[in-house]
């Protein structure tokens, strides 16, 4: 059954029609055509659909696209600024964070939910909050390196920032 | 895959959703987070023409600390609950669970009050909040009455909730001193639900004897179990050793799991001993520092 719903993804405002029994992941995939949220499992298991919700990664193939009504989304697509890649994104390139890179927008959203709770987070927290991500490809290791060093470049941005306004 | 068709509603208020559960009847079926309702939905188990997202209804996400304990809103994700360090204060054992709960993304859109409505014998704060002597209230139009955790599951995926009513509150009594709970689970893989799960809290008296002691279990049943035959055992006694073979004895034949993929009979009950030490050792140890 049509639905009207109106939501925020990555700081534009959209009103679409929507079929109620659409998930979240098809309607930011088909109808707002954003391709770099994923469909993984479609289980909930994998974790290559996470997208932000109101400031919480969730798994956008457990969610319907009518509860996303007047919320605010944020995906892979919106934590760039214009060309400049997000910290993360660097972070995830240099130290290697991937091999076929199918679960890595969902990793990356993941690590850009942790890493704005945990400026510093040990490689224990780092784990824990990526229990709901899979990668079938690095053993976890390139990928934990990542978001660390992606919390690093996060720091000496900020400083950067810091010493230019003084 | 898409779940088969449905109406979706979104009321704005408690009484707004009542009268689309009046009007709907046994055609409707109430979603909050939907993490354990979407994934039966897509793969078609379950379907129903008219679901109700209570999501938008406000007063439901409230966690209120007081003196006579907590009063948790049904709203309130898993995640809200395991990162509240007054809730990991008073009453280890929800934090010990919420944060073993699936997945953190999963944590983050998943209710406390979803997790007790379902009815799932494999969800894990129905056996804490049993344990906790916790009481839920089910608010219905013009009305509300509360249902103790202990009588409020009735087999799997079958609760005390009656047509037209809400779980919209968890009260929880607050514990008195050297009380102490603690949760447990062993489970195959990390977001995996558990081979088995075993809540323990656990009352000292002054002299550091056991006074009172509960115990449930997670994923043993078809439904959350609690375990009989415990105050014999304990009441009185300070030694753990003295203790914990005739309680983890009295958990296994408490249980009643069953074959599957997380395990056979005897295996379960195997893991269902061994965390009912841990858990009584790990209750006592906390009730004995408080």
């Amino acid at each position: 059954m049509e639905r009207k719903v109106n939501f925020n993804i990555n700081g534009k405002k959209v009103d679409l029609n929507i079929d109620s029994r659409e998930l979240l992941v098809d309607v930011i995939r088909d109808h707002i055509t954003l391709k770099g949220t994923r469909i993984g499992c479609d289980t909930s298991n994998c974790g290559a659909c996470t997208v932000i919700v109101n400031g919480k990664a969730v798994k956008s193939c457990t969610m319907l696209g009518v509860q996303a009504d007047g919320k605010e989304i944020i995906t892979i697509e919106g934590i760039t600024q214009g060309e400049e890649l997000h910290p993360i994104q660097k972070a995830f390139m240099e130290r290697h964070g991937m091999q076929c890179g199918y679960c890595t927008s969902g990793m990356i959203m993941t690590a850009y939910w942790l890493l704005s709770n945990r400026k510093n987070p040990s490689d224990e927290e780092i784990k824990r909050y990526f229990s709901g991500n899979l990668c079938r490809c690095t053993g976890y290791q390139d990928i934990i390196d990542s978001v660390r060093h992606a919390s690093e470049l996060m720091h000496s941005e900020e400083e950067k920032i810091v010493v230019e306004q003084r | 895959m898409n779940p088969r068709e449905f109406e979706y509603h979104a009321p704005h208020s408690l009484d707004e959703a009542f009268s689309l559960l009046g009007k709907y009847g046994d055609e409707s079926k109430i979603l909050a987070g939907g993490q354990s309702l979407i994934p039966l939905m897509k793969s078609r188990i379950f379907s129903m023409p008219h679901i109700i997202d209570i999501g938008k209804i406000e007063g439901l996400r409230n966690i209120e600390i007081n003196k006579s304990g907590a009063r948790i809103g049904s709203l309130v994700t898993i995640s809200d609950l395991e990162s509240e360090r007054e809730i990991a204060e008073l009453f280890p054992a929800i934090h010990d669970a919420a944060s073993q709960i699936a997945d953190p993304l999963i944590r983050n859109a998943g209710t406390i009050g979803g997790n007790i409505a379902h009815g799932d014998p494999g969800n894990d704060l129905p056996a804490v909040l049993v344990t906790l002597g916790a009481v839920f209230v089910l608010r219905r139009s013009g009305g509300e009455r509360t249902a103790d955790a202990s009588k409020f599951f009735i087999d799997t995926l079958e609760t005390d909730v009656h047509h037209g009513e809400i779980l919209t509150e968890i009260v929880i009594p607050r514990p008195g001193k050297k009380t102490a709970s603690a949760y447990l689970k062993a489970k195959k893989s990390a977001g995996d639900f558990s081979i088995a799960g075993i809540s323990t809290c656990i009352s000292m008296e002054k002299d550091g004897s056991i006074g009172s002691i509960r115990m449930a279990l997670t994923s043993s049943g078809p439904k959350v179990i609690e375990v009989t035959g415990l105050e014999e055992i304990c009441k009185g006694k300070k030694d753990y050793n003295s203790i914990a073979e005739k309680v983890s004895v009295a958990a296994v034949s408490s249980a009643k799991p069953s074959d599957d993929f997380y395990g056979t009979v005897q295996y379960k009950k195997k893991v269902i001993g061994i965390l009912a030490k841990d858990c009584l050792k790990l209750a006592m140890e906390r009730a004995e520092k408080r």
